[in-house]
């Protein structure tokens, strides 16, 4: 597609990258197939064909983000589905992020949309804030009618049960049971650690039972997608600057085989560390070599290879999130894994599409959140399952939200299978049904 | 491209259209924001753009029949739009037009088994067609190569293609009825779930006509039950004018296969990267034979197709050997336009020419492209002599758009020579409308005038499409 840059306004890398991703696309109108919001609202504004004419035309003419802008730009749920379509290698994921950073610097946004996004970031990024404002949303989850607008759609999302906290996932290393085979760094997450302790307990076990020993590294925290899927890259790049500190920490002293996430949305971030920090030449290379490290437990199990399994004859859907089939671009592994491990998968008509969930959206965008929710939990419980497993905390708690199928991760289905605990998720699964297997 | 000046007295008017629209259809059906409105300046022919009075997207067929009132009572022109896809600038706006968009209209509102139809919303995807109905054996035929996002509304204006229809015919021959609304707003039907219309076939007229008759808003559409098997076959040679040989061979030989599809180097090695199809990237040139049937028919009529091909000493000759290799195959063919973006910006042609011809109108192409020192890249369906040329060219530097356009132009007077015609499924648009007077003698040319001056007396749907401006002068706005 043809651009109007100045020569002046290329000299800045920032735009420098935007001109490159603007001119390998050529409007074929592929990625409006399978981008979610268009399917919810059907106006190419709210596309990602539409979305970067949008952005092209406020980056060309370097003007300030408007609200039409700031609207559309702020409905995509950085989903990635249509990096997938592409067949132009549009890179949407770094202009998007781009884009949403010039509207943070330049746009205000009316009051409340600013308070809200202030305690997201405020909270969200932190366990110990997460876990005492889910307590709190729970004394007032009572009085939600009363509450207005998205702070109320927030309390729909509160999960019935509060987990207290946990220690096994603090700093420290975790020794491999039986023949040591790897040395990997554990990303423990941020709200995934207050929301569901039980997936880092099953992750550090299967990664243990087959060999690895597991460091959390002190000083690792939130990967900082939260923020940056705000525009807040002050505020990304810190929390990235310190998860890159820690595990060159680590990789330097003992040495690191990889870094595994099993949080996909912040795999996706953690993997573009090195795109994000390429033009500071102090931590370029450091942020380069953590994304090359890093790996989705299920691409790392793949390639430690699962061994003896032996699950139940469970029917399970596996619902692939999009940070991972789409971001990552990981769509085989879990399936295979879980299929080697006993289980017989089952996937949803229109897999490819968002389940709303995506990071902050839910809470931003209520209303489109909703919609995708109801579709993909309607297309999952066709298929019929007796489980659902995903590989992100956002999607397993958007989806187990408006389904009564129990949804558990997979690495607690891979964990259960090779030798660990039923998992607790599963403790109303009618048990002769397992049994009679 | 020359437009026709808009008329000051409609921009004018703007605030009072903008009004009267939404208070029929919601705020949120009309778009009129000057930065919101260039989006839709275009469609997927990038290359002519002009951002719209306002777009709307109505939600019904009753919807649509508003708008068009409201537009007609204030002589406001309206550009039907679909998915936006085209190749043709099918959807180009004009400054004082109103788009009219159907992508919310995509819902099934009727699937008949036993009696083989589909009834639809016209803003529905080409593909998503095939997903309602294969789950029980069924399929949509005509696949256009943006078959994912191309919407059925454009399908019909357009008379689509794609790369099976050299065995089941494209959108004419698998469009049943359909419901549009004319130009003074009512709601019509045109034929419907039954084999042939009764009286004139004037679902023949709409079919393929751009838009300029009417807004199609539902249609019926043939489904037929999907093949036992198909079963691609991959031949490479060393050059373009071979390929186009053994196609007209095997054609001749009386087989009909389901696709040929032709792609040259150039094509070959862009796609490969993003399909992983595990095409020979060391061939000039490569087609795609798919057979389809029971397993021994696929044998049967593969054995005679590699017969006629070993006789022009192919470089490659290998069958697809799973559903997954199939897939990968046709993956890298449907994505093809969109993967040439990598090689720079492109104009993507439609000229068709007897299959006979393809081996002279493929040398003809090379050493136009020589002489207007650009890259042309080919990927076509072959079968059909459907060719696409995709001239490959920089939008960012002056004068190569220009240079572009003339080579475009010499390549499709080509195909007209040599017996063909300027487009096979992408339409006329406003990209070839000023060559329909290479193919046409002027007094053609009225007579399919007077055709859209009887659906639409005050041409008000889909203007300065199709026609050369000069011939439709004394016709539009009159």
């Amino acid at each position: 597609m043809q651009t109007n840059f100045t020569e002046a306004q290329l000299q800045n890398p920032g735009i420098a990258r935007a001109n490159e991703i603007l001119r390998a696309c050529v409007h074929c109108g592929f990625c409006t197939a399978t981008c979610p919001s268009y399917q919810v609202l059907g106006d190419e504004l709210d596309s990602p064909r539409g979305r970067i004419y949008l952005i092209k035309d406020m980056l060309e003419n370097n003007r300030p983000a408007d609200e039409k802008t700031v609207t559309h730009i702020d409905r995509c749920l950085s989903c990635l589905a249509c990096m997938t379509t592409c067949p132009s290698g549009v890179h949407y994921m770094h202009l998007v992020d781009h884009a949403r950073a010039h509207i943070e610097k330049t746009y205000r946004r009316p009051w409340h949309d600013r308070a809200l996004r202030w305690v997201l970031t405020l909270i969200l990024p932190y366990p110990g804030r997460f876990r005492l404002a889910l307590a709190g949303a729970k004394l007032a989850s009572p009085f939600k009618r009363l509450i207005p607008g998205k702070m109320g759609a927030m309390l729909d999302l509160v999960p019935p049960r509060i987990a207290p906290p946990m220690r096994h996932d603090d700093p420290g290393v975790t020794l491999a049971t039986g023949e040591r085979r790897k040395r990997v760094a554990l990303m423990t997450g941020c709200a995934q650690k207050a929301l569901n302790p039980d997936i880092n307990a099953a992750t550090i076990r299967l990664l243990t039972r087959h060999g690895c020993d597991v460091v959390v590294a002190e000083g690792a925290g939130c990967c900082g997608a939260l923020t940056h899927h705000m525009g807040k890259t002050d505020l990304s790049h810190a929390s990235a600057a310190a998860n890159i500190r820690a595990w060159v920490g680590e990789a330097d002293g003992a040495g690191l085989d990889a870094i595994i996430i099993n949080t996909s949305g912040c795999g996706t971030t953690v993997k573009d560390y090195g795109y994000m920090f390429r033009h500071d030449p102090k931590i370029a290379e450091d942020a380069a070599r953590v994304s090359a490290l890093t790996k989705d437990i299920s691409e790392f199990m793949v390639e430690l290879g699962l061994g003896q399994a032996s699950a139940p004859k469970l029917r399970v859907a596996y619902h692939a999130a999009c940070s991972l089939q789409h971001g990552q671009k990981v769509s085989g592994a879990p399936k295979e894994l879980l299929r080697q491990a006993g289980f017989e998968v089952v996937e949803p008509a229109e897999a490819h599409l968002c389940c709303g969930s995506a990071g902050t959206y839910n809470l931003l965008q209520p209303q489109i959140s909703a919609k995708l929710k109801e579709r993909k939990v309607a297309n999952l419980e066709a298929a019929a399952p007796q489980v659902i497993a995903a590989g992100n905390i956002g999607c397993m708690m958007q989806i187990g939200t408006a389904t009564g199928i129990p949804v558990v991760h997979t690495a607690e289905l891979l964990d259960w299978a090779t030798g660990g605990p039923w998992p607790e998720a599963l403790a109303g699964l009618d048990t002769e049904i397992i049994a009679a297997e | 491209m020359e437009m026709p000046l808009p008329s000051r007295m409609i921009l004018d008017q703007k605030a009072t259209l903008v009004a009267r629209l939404a208070e029929a259809l919601g705020a949120d059906g009309v778009i009129h924001a000057e930065t919101e409105l260039r989006a839709y300046e275009c469609d997927a022919l990038t290359a002519y753009r002009c951002p719209p009075l306002a777009v709307v997207l109505p939600r019904s067929t009753e919807e649509v029949a508003e708008a068009v009132k409201i537009c007609a009572a204030m002589g406001v022109p309206i550009v039907p739009r679909g998915a936006g896809t085209s190749l043709a600038g099918g959807s180009l706006p004009t400054a004082d037009s109103v788009i009219l968009g159907v992508a919310r209209m995509n819902q099934v509102l009727e699937i008949d088994y036993p009696n083989r139809f589909i009834r639809v919303e016209t803003g529905m995807t080409n593909l998503s067609v095939t997903g309602a109905v294969e789950g029980a054996g069924f399929f949509y035929a005509p696949d256009p190569s943006s078959q994912l996002a191309c919407a059925i509304s454009g399908n019909i204006a357009m008379n689509s293609g794609g790369a099976h229809c050299l065995k089941y015919g494209v959108t004419t021959n698998n469009l049943m009825g359909v419901k549009l609304v004319t130009a003074a707003g009512e709601i019509v039907e045109v034929g419907g779930a039954h084999l042939d219309p009764v009286g004139y076939d004037l679902l023949g007229v709409i079919c393929g006509s751009e838009g300029q008759l009417g807004i199609v808003t539902e249609a019926t559409l043939r489904i037929l039950a999907s093949p036992e098997g198909a079963r691609p076959v991959l031949m490479g040679f060393d050059s373009s004018e071979t390929a186009g040989a053994c196609v007209a061979d095997i054609i001749k030989s009386g087989v009909i296969p389901v696709a040929i599809e032709f792609m040259d180097k150039l094509c070959i090695h862009a796609t490969e990267d993003h399909a992983h199809a595990g095409y020979p990237l060391d061939v000039e040139a490569l087609l795609i034979v798919e057979v389809e049937g029971s397993g021994s028919e696929i044998e049967e009529q593969l054995s005679t197709i590699k017969e006629v091909a070993n006789r022009h000493e192919p470089m490659v000759l290998r069958e697809s050997k799973s559903e997954a290799e199939s897939a990968a195959i046709w993956l890298g063919r449907k994505s093809a336009f969109g993967a040439m973006g990598q090689l720079g910006d492109y104009i993507c042609l439609d000229g068709t020419v007897p299959v006979s011809e393809l081996p002279r109108v493929l040398k003809g192409t090379a050493d136009l492209a020589e002489k207007y020192g650009l890259q042309v890249a080919n990927v076509f369906h072959a079968g059909d002599g459907n060719m696409h040329p995709l001239i490959i060219f920089n939008a960012n530097a002056p004068g190569e758009l220009e240079k572009a356009e003339a080579l475009g132009a010499d390549i499709l007077r080509l195909c007209v020579d040599a017996g063909g015609c300027l487009s096979g499924e992408h339409g006329v648009g406003v990209e070839k409308r000023d060559l329909m007077e290479h193919q046409y003698a002027a007094e053609d040319l009225a007579q399919q005038m007077d055709v859209k001056d009887v659906f639409d007396p005050d041409w008000m749907f889909n203007p300065a499409k199709v026609f050369p401006l000069a011939a439709s002068e004394g016709r539009r706005g009159a």
